[in-house]
């Protein structure tokens, strides 16, 4: 498979990026430091080239039919608002394929979705839009910056952005060239910028200019597992259910004649049963990971992310394990058994711990 | 970058060892090999005292990204252990050939020091 490169390529080389292998894109891990990236956008404000993420735009009369019955969280909530609504995409049995944002942008809709999954998607959507009036087109002609952390408005301000101070958490603004949502991966107050690819490399220059720092996808990560945010194929997959995941919220079941993909399958699920989707908190000398058995006394469980909390100073991960621990368990690392704390996510959010 | 210092020696698997002029060996991680792991938040060193064979894990290095072991590149007993690395594992990135050792270890056959590479060598092997 031939390896993508960003528009913004050239910049990540001269900011000493390390670049690595990133489901078939050449992208920035970090540019010197992950601790030191990820405490810039607790701290101030950093930018995130996320171009690799995928962007599809609908055509057609029925887009607000097709959402409807696509996506388990209903678009009826921001039918009459420029707004973004997060939903996982589920198949048929109620398995999650993958999570995305859909954007009302007035005249049409736009999903943005993961890029491991980009060619799947495309497919998917394809077919499941076969009865509707509707097309979706895969856009290759935009790039995505996110900017992210408590000095992203100023940053923004300072160069020409000046009608964004008011948005809410998923608001939008478009126009011709340019879409802005509040929107992010991080926890912190920021913004997801969609220009076209010709644009990208003037923005990116400009929001290094007022001070943004770039920030590398490393850090994203330990950012958003900061903010108790899944991650696509690690803490989720098509193997799992939204109730296990931590997503019930987004199962919008309120329009009792509306129908979804995957519907069906979620009603019979024994909630009280399933499993459930918690953090971990491991404060002895040790680090969680991918794959550590969980025990507690009522079952067991196992970590999806995990890595060091470099916020915390100590070890954070998600789990996905039976209920009944009543907040505390164990877990393997390496033959030794170590105590371990389970808690409501996030451990972070805007600057406030909430462990 | 910080500069191979032209005392030492290495393994293919990014170990370092410096012989001390009382017959000791010091050993650590390279500075290609910290570069590849990140930042280190965490470090298991070995127990003073225990026997070493070559390649058995003796110590365990965890980056933000990663848990890598440590392989012996000498045989012998460990005489030292360097615990200012248990609470400052950042020090590894910041001077893996000097202030970022892991152990001190007597060899047992000092035969061992003489098949490991030459700076140089381990240097071409880094850039392949």
């Amino acid at each position: 498979m031939a390896i993508n490169k960003t528009r913004l390529y050239k910049q990540h080389i001269e900011h000493n990026a390390k670049m690595v292998d990133f489901s078939g894109w050449n992208m920035p891990i970090n540019y010197g430091s992950q601790i030191n990236e990820h405490k810039i956008v607790r701290s101030s404000a950093g930018i995130f080239d996320v171009s690799h993420m995928t962007v599809f735009d609908l055509f057609g009369s029925e887009q607000e039919a097709f959402l409807r019955k696509l996506l388990p969280n209903d678009i009826g909530k921001i039918i009459n608002n420029q707004k973004g609504l997060y939903s996982p995409l589920l198949d048929e049995s109620g398995g999650i394929l993958d999570d995305l944002i859909v954007y009302n942008m007035g005249n049409n809709f736009r999903i943005i979705s993961n890029c491991a999954t980009s060619a799947q998607n495309h497919e998917w959507f394809i077919k499941q839009s076969s009865k509707f009036d509707v097309a979706v087109s895969f856009n290759e002609d935009v790039s995505i910056i996110a900017v992210q952390g408590p000095e992203s408005v100023k940053k923004l301000n300072k160069i020409g952005f000046n009608d964004i101070n008011n948005l809410s958490n998923f608001d939008i603004k478009c126009d011709a060239s340019v879409m802005i949502a509040k929107t992010g991966y991080t926890g912190e107050e920021g913004f997801e910028i969609i220009v076209n690819n010709s644009e990208v490399i003037s923005l990116w220059k400009k929001l290094i200019d007022v001070g943004a720092s770039p920030i590398g996808l490393g850090a994203r990560d330990t950012l958003r597992l900061e903010a108790g945010l899944n991650l696509y194929g690690v803490d989720m997959d098509q193997t799992n259910n939204p109730y296990e995941s931590n997503l019930s919220w987004t199962i919008d079941l309120n329009d009792t004649d509306r129908d979804f993909i995957g519907k069906k399958a979620l009603s019979l699920i024994d909630k009280n049963i399933s499993k459930e989707l918690k953090g971990v908190i491991l404060k002895e000398r040790s680090i969680l990971r991918s794959g550590q058995v969980i025990s507690h006394e009522n079952g067991t469980g196992e970590i999806l992310s995990g890595t060091f909390s470099p916020t915390l100073g100590y070890s954070i991960g998600m789990a996905r394990l039976d209920k009944g621990h009543n907040n505390k368990g164990k877990v393997q690392i390496r033959n030794k058994e170590f105590n371990i704390e389970i808690i409501s996510l996030p451990f972070l959010r805007k600057g406030k711990i909430k462990v | 970058m910080n500069e191979i210092p032209g005392d030492l020696k290495f393994k293919k698997s990014h170990e370092w060892v410096r012989v001390e002029t009382d017959g000791s060996v010091t050993i650590g991680i390279s500075d290609h090999a910290q570069n590849l792991l990140g930042d280190i938040v965490f470090v298991e060193l070995p127990e003073i005292g225990a026997q070493m064979s070559t390649e058995d894990e003796v110590a365990i290095v965890e980056s933000v990204k990663a848990a890598s072991d440590v392989y012996s590149p000498i045989s012998g007993e460990i005489i030292e252990v360097n615990e200012v690395l248990l609470d400052n594992p950042e020090i590894i990135n910041e001077s893996p050939y000097h202030e970022g050792w892991f152990y001190k270890l007597q060899p047992s056959d000092s035969e061992e020091i003489n098949e490991l590479l030459s700076p140089e060598q381990y240097g071409d092997i880094c850039e392949e």
